[in-house]
């Protein structure tokens, strides 16, 4: 098996962007370039299990920002300090009626959808479910309320469980890959475009959720400050403790570049690379291909999970409302094809990258409609709308759409593409 | 008199609320989704992509209906209609346009290139967001009104408490069925309709018996365009322009198109109102409707004040719902459509 060499792409490339970051260190200070990368660093955790469902299966996945919410949610929830005001309060037990209900309700569901095997019609069966579904939704709906109600009086929040915080990044992901399993059983048989229809579905449905569940998010109250893995800036100061978390997402990178590195190299690496390339030759060898997607898309929904749930441990507050499509889910892809889909360190460059020029584009086009709006009140006296501010940031957007359809269009491989490997 | 008597112990009052909001509601939003699901069960079927940026599309459309709505403000006065519709036409024309040039610019090339079609898939959200970005430059992020005049508001009387329906929503249940009549004569009766659904069922086949897929191509184009600004003008007429609008759109449009049986046009309407009335069924409080059996009930028996299936703040979960049990049970869709 001959490794290709180390081309000369790589290097120069790198080498530009630790030059970009220098630059950025050096004008705006340690502090902020610190936390820069680590965001970064995240936003690169998060590439590098979107580059597994994209360029290693061709799996299109629109609700990046969804499993990251979830994740996110469920880390607080592992992590935060003990509510004391819930534990005592009414609320557990109320909570637990529910709880109670739903299993209850979930295990008749599931008897009776399986009931046709004692030799019950399916009609009839498919009725006795519908119902008994329905029955243990209203149950749940109407237990839930009131408990909720109270919780919110009571104690605010049901609050977290005060467990470390990795443990929590792992349940999180866990959470996420659980997730996209279910969603992969449901739209992986199916045509392409249904699991993108699909998983923009979900990440609307689980912010819609996260916002209105008050009892269990504080909503739009906002959770904060979350708790972090590293001693905080009050405690070190904001340099070192930055540092420090960047030196764990570092070494999260690493462990997990080096992980998918092996296995792509692996057996198994080269079974979804058939899978990928040529479906019905794969097929005809014996692979069961949804399942192998099935196990893409599982993967890479835990690794995306964990980079979200450490991107948002990090800025500290847990808000709801903040989940946009365009930050979590087209950012990242982005991200993805620019870099070069299948090729994680594509992938990790790619994250840098985008996210030093998304950072700094905020600044640069407020600079330019200033600009605009000055010119065209001495040329034409144009008077601007009063909300520019707000419409020129709309410009990013428009600049992210531009850049996708480019790179698919021009540049498909990307700036660091897939290296194939020959087996001579 | 006893006819009297037994009137007011029927709960008309509530019977004609449930249709008000119910029936009136489901059906305005549904003709929406359906002029939607229209263009996009169409480009499915026959440029084979989830044509992501619809939502946008509609929101365009409206907001040339208001550029010229706001540039002529006075066009509909002697019909007695808001100029945002009677300008509308040019919106459609405009949007249809926009449409055209969208695939010549970004689908056409890729289309060429024979990429898998989820890189069309890809493609298209990144139209999406160019599309979003655009809008909510030139048109804020707020809310506007499409017509600055008061609603004419028809008020038809139902034994005490009114069926109330605007004219903007008037309009656009004569518009919705008109455009639908007028969709199903060409594709039935014109050529360029029948090679259309030629190319829908086998397009290698239309090709080598001399289908300009081209031509095809762009009639898609310019349907799809032309109705989805339609909608989205309607809309915005009955409600107020939201630049914001197209997430919230986007899945319940598709939703209507896979329901219907992708690549089917009537199955894109029965969705649209399919997914129309299960969102208005679905979140209408219906202890309106038992309250007045309260005093027949016995004690113990409470109404409680609200009986909804589903809080108005998850309303974006029901045609989600409605999209993954269809694709569980029934992938093709009602009406069958192609699955490839």
């Amino acid at each position: 098996m001959a490794v290709p060499p180390l081309a000369h792409r790589e290097i120069p490339l790198f080498a530009g962007l630790a030059v970009v970051i220098a630059l950025v260190f050096a004008w705006l200070g340690a502090a902020y370039g610190v936390r820069m990368l680590v965001e970064a660093s995240c936003y690169a955790i998060i590439a590098l299990g979107l580059t597994i469902q994209w360029g290693y299966a061709g799996l299109f996945n629109v609700g990046v920002m969804g499993f990251i919410a979830l994740a996110a949610f469920v880390t607080v929830l592992v992590s935060f300090p003990v509510n004391a005001a819930f534990w005592n309060g009414d609320g557990p037990a109320l909570l637990g009626w529910t709880a109670l209900y739903l299993v209850i309700g979930v295990a008749i569901t599931y008897g009776l959808s399986r009931s046709h095997r004692l030799g019950l019609p399916k009609s009839l069966r498919t009725a006795l479910t519908l119902i008994a579904g329905a029955v243990t939704y209203l149950a749940v709906q109407g237990t839930l309320d009131p408990a909720a109600s109270v919780i919110e009086s009571e104690a605010g929040f049901i609050g977290g469980f005060g467990l470390p915080v990795w443990f929590g990044w792992l349940v999180g992901g866990v959470a996420a890959g659980g997730l996209g399993w279910v969603m992969g059983r449901i739209t992986l048989g199916l045509r392409a475009d249904y699991m993108a229809i699909a998983t923009l579905g979900i990440s609307e449905i689980v912010k819609a959720f996260l916002k209105n569940a008050d009892w269990l998010t504080r909503g739009t109250l906002t959770v904060s400050p979350l708790p972090w893995p590293v001693p905080t800036p009050q405690e070190l100061g904001f340099v070192f403790s930055r540092s420090a978390y960047l030196c764990v997402t570092a070494a999260m990178i690493v462990v997990i570049y080096v992980l998918l590195q092996r296995a792509w190299a692996s057996p198994w690496g080269r079974m979804m690379r058939a899978i990928r390339d040529n479906e019905l030759s794969a097929a005809a060898m014996g692979k069961d291909i949804n399942r192998r997607r099935l196990e893409m898309f599982v993967i890479g929904n835990v690794i995306i999970g964990i980079g979200g749930a450490a991107l948002i441990t990090f800025t500290s507050i847990f808000d709801p409302s903040a989940f946009a499509p365009l930050n979590h889910t087209f950012l990242i892809w982005v991200m993805v094809i620019l870099g070069g889909a299948g090729n994680n360190l594509g992938a990790i460059f790619g994250a840098f990258l985008v996210y030093v020029i998304w950072i700094m584009s905020e600044p640069v086009a407020l600079f330019l409609f200033q600009q605009a709006e000055i010119w065209g009140d001495e040329l034409f006296g144009w008077q601007a709308p009063g909300d520019l501010h707000t419409r020129a940031l709309q410009m990013r957007v428009f600049i992210i759409g531009l850049t996708i359809t480019l790179v698919l269009r021009y540049a498909p491989q990307g700036l660091i593409p897939e290296k194939v490997m020959k087996h001579d | 008199m006893p006819e009297a008597g037994l009137l007011s112990v029927l709960p008309i009052n509530e019977f004609v609320f449930f249709i008000n909001k119910v029936v009136i509601g489901g059906l305005i939003i549904g003709s929406v989704y359906a002029l939607g699901a229209i263009g996009v069960t169409l480009i499915l079927g026959i440029l084979r992509f989830a044509h992501f940026p619809h939502g946008d599309m509609m929101t365009a459309g409206a907001f040339f209906a208001l550029v010229c709505a706001s540039l002529a403000p006075h066009v509909g006065d002697p019909f007695g209609l808001p100029s945002a519709f009677v300008l509308m036409p040019v919106a459609m024309a405009a949007t249809a346009a926009m449409a055209v040039w969208l695939d010549k610019a970004f689908y056409a090339p890729l289309r060429r290139a024979n990429v898998k079609p989820v890189v069309m898939v890809m493609s298209s959200v990144g139209v999406m967001l160019m599309l979003q970005g655009l809008i909510r430059l030139f048109a804020g992020t707020g809310t506007r009104q499409l017509d600055p005049g008061p609603k004419d508001i028809y008020r038809i009387p139902a034994g005490g408490r009114d069926l109330i329906v605007t004219q903007p929503q008037l309009l656009l249940f004569i518009f919705t069925a008109v455009a639908v009549v007028a969709l199903h004569f060409f594709l039935t009766r014109s050529r360029m309709g029948k090679a259309m659904r030629a190319v829908a069922d086998n397009a290698e086949l239309a090709r080598v018996s001399g289908i300009s897929i081209d031509h095809v191509v762009r009639t898609t184009w310019i349907i799809a365009g032309a109705l989805a600004a339609a909608g989205g003008t309607l809309l915005a007429l009955d409600v107020t322009f939201k630049a914001d609008l197209s997430f919230n759109i986007i899945l319940p449009v598709f939703a209507a198109a896979i329901v219907g049986g992708v690549g089917h046009p009537y199955g894109a309407v029965v969705g649209g109102m399919l997914v129309g009335f299960t969102e208005t069924l679905a979140v209408f409080n219906w202890s309106v409707l038992l309250r007045p059996l309260q005093p027949y009930l016995p004690e113990f028996v409470e109404i409680p004040s609200k009986i909804a299936f589903v809080p108005t703040e998850y309303k974006i979960v029901i045609p989600f719902f409605i999209l993954i049990a269809v694709l569980i049970w029934r992938p093709t869709g009602i009406f069958k459509g192609r699955t490839n």
